[in-house]
């Protein structure tokens, strides 16, 4: 909110200056407007192999997209992001509780630390350690795991898990406690008051959350890449296949525009969500 | 008591793979097995002295410098403008500002190659730089700007009522008052630069490539232990800085959870 003219009376307050000082990020922000630009624009141009000249428009790359082989990937990717948002909801919920209503600020410094240390260590690291995990060395799990979907799948929730705390935690701290104690009051036992008072109340973070956990995980990329071993593939990985193993940029920027759409399309629908709840 | 039990079983969940990488980081031969037969730092030793790992960590060290110390001014500068300037629509160019945020990273990483070839900068680290800074750029904005917004402008006009010019006004109050914000931002823009993968992994080579690029190159050709040292390292270091942030930033406040009595 800017404040009205003179009330810090300093002589900096000129609207130009305001445009000076934005300046220099928007011109960061162009670069990022015209790299995406540009991968729009190789997502309509004919691919010529052995060159990353392209060739004149075409419809061809998207139909690429829509090739039984490739449609598998794009299916398995739903399906992936679909199941990780669910269990991710289910093992975050309870910790995101935890978090917004211990009493004690030592627990909830501890849940903190823990919950967003994953959350700063890199993509890479986590992946490496749960390849450690799912293979054989340490445990002798009783199916196979690694390079297979529900090995992709336990990754990917514990990637999501750490954003979905934040965002619950963030809803449920903000539901006033004396809704539980009035439903407690007039009899409801535990259970009912959480099914029928806090859980309803938690909605917004809930429908959030979810949105931005299967947005997240449908362009994921580490963790497919490295968990599924080229034999479980997501979108992203099918655009690093094309465009860094084939050198077929344009049938890459093909992939990679679908992941943008549907990223950017759902969360503004999330924005959208927060919005109206804003207070 | 059930309860407990369910989060206590969840933060296992969380933490297992961390310790599993710690264990393994010690184990005397390329084999993993559990429990070790012996304690041992040749991974270590190895992580450290393999010369790709040195020279990522090189890269890692010059693009983290370079997009950091971009960033936070031009970051700071737009958090300025954002809260205390009478531009218009505001709310735009805070989504706009926000937006890297919210871009696929193979999209952002496709983008930035189709981008590097046709300026002919495929092998040049400035595209690395730049891509960080885009990256980095939305952390800087929203700590900032949380600084600002909780400054008393009463404390500048103060200065300059006792004759200060505005240089030194900002120089003086306005920039030591934003401390806190600009340490947080400093924190965030080399926490995401450091471990920032997917962006780099397209537009970078084997000779400027950054260190999660090449754990990964790593990791996909060979199976030892060394990948489980160099990550244990990492995991120490981010420990330790999200420790020290909670201790002088308050992370629930950072992230809006509130505290009740």
């Amino acid at each position: 909110m800017p404040a009205p003219p003179g009330r810090d009376g300093a002589p900096r307050r000129r609207p130009a200056l305001g445009y000076t000082l934005l300046g220099p990020a928007l011109v960061m922000l162009a670069i990022l407007g015209i790299a995406l630009g540009a991968l729009l624009q190789f997502s309509v141009r004919e691919f010529i192999p052995g060159s990353i000249q392209t060739g004149g428009l075409t419809d061809k790359n998207f139909r690429g997209v829509l090739a039984p082989h490739y449609l598998r990937y794009i299916w398995d990717t739903v399906v992936l992001s679909a199941l990780t948002t669910v269990f991710t909801l289910a093992a975050s919920y309870p910790v995101a509780y935890a978090l917004a209503r211990t009493a004690s600020a030592r627990v909830r410094s501890l849940l903190l630390i823990l919950t967003l240390a994953p959350f700063f260590t890199g993509a890479i690291v986590r992946t490496y350690a749960w390849m450690l995990v799912l293979g054989n060395s340490f445990v002798r799990w009783p199916v196979k795991l690694l390079f297979e979907p529900e090995g992709v799948l336990i990754g990917l929730v514990h990637f999501s898990m750490p954003t979905m705390i934040l965002i619950l935690a963030a809803a449920i701290s903000h539901i006033d406690p004396r809704y539980e104690r009035a439903a407690a009051s007039l009899g409801a036992r535990p259970w009912r008051v959480f099914w029928r008072v806090t859980l309803p109340l938690s909605a917004p973070g809930i429908v959030s959350g979810s949105l931005v956990v299967f947005a997240w995980t449908f362009s994921a990329f580490p963790t497919p890449e490295l968990l599924g071993g080229g034999r479980v593939k997501m979108i992203a990985n099918v655009v690093k296949d094309l465009a860094l193993d084939a050198f077929n940029w344009p049938g890459s920027a093909a992939f990679a525009a679908l992941a943008l759409v549907v990223t950017l399309a759902l969360l503004v629908v999330t924005g959208r969500i927060l919005g109206r709840h804003a207070t | 008591m059930m309860g407990r039990l369910v989060v206590l079983a969840l933060l296992g969940y969380m933490t297992l793979p961390t310790v599993v990488v710690i264990v393994a980081s010690f184990n005397p031969t390329a084999i993993l097995s559990f429990p070790p037969d012996g304690l041992s730092l040749r991974w270590y030793e190895n992580a450290l002295t393999y010369p790709q790992f040195r020279r990522a960590a090189v890269n890692s060290l010059i693009v983290t410098a370079a997009s950091a110390g971009l960033a936070l001014p031009i970051g700071t500068a737009a958090a300025l403008a954002l809260v205390r300037y009478p531009v218009r629509l505001p709310g735009l160019w805070n989504t706009m500002l926000l937006s890297p945020l919210v871009i696929p990273g193979v999209a952002a990483g496709l983008g930035f190659l189709i981008l590097a070839a046709a300026l002919g900068l495929l092998a040049n680290r400035i595209v690395l730089v730049a891509a960080h800074v885009v990256l980095v750029l939305p952390f800087v904005v929203r700590s900032v700007m949380v600084s600002v917004a909780n400054l008393d402008p009463m404390l500048e006009r103060a200065a300059a009522s006792l004759g200060a010019r505005p240089w030194r006004v900002f120089w003086r109050v306005t920039l030591p008052l934003l401390r806190p914000g600009l340490f947080a931002a400093l924190l965030f823009a080399v926490i995401v630069s450091v471990n920032e993968f997917v962006v780099s992994l397209f537009v970078s080579t084997r000779v400027t490539e950054i260190l999660p690029v090449a754990m990964f190159t790593y990791v996909v050709n060979y199976t030892d232990p060394t990948m489980a040292a160099l990550s244990t390292l990492f995991i120490a270091a981010t420990f330790v800085v999200v420790f020290l942030a909670d201790r002088f930033l308050h992370l629930s406040r950072v992230f809006q959870i509130e505290e009740r009595p």
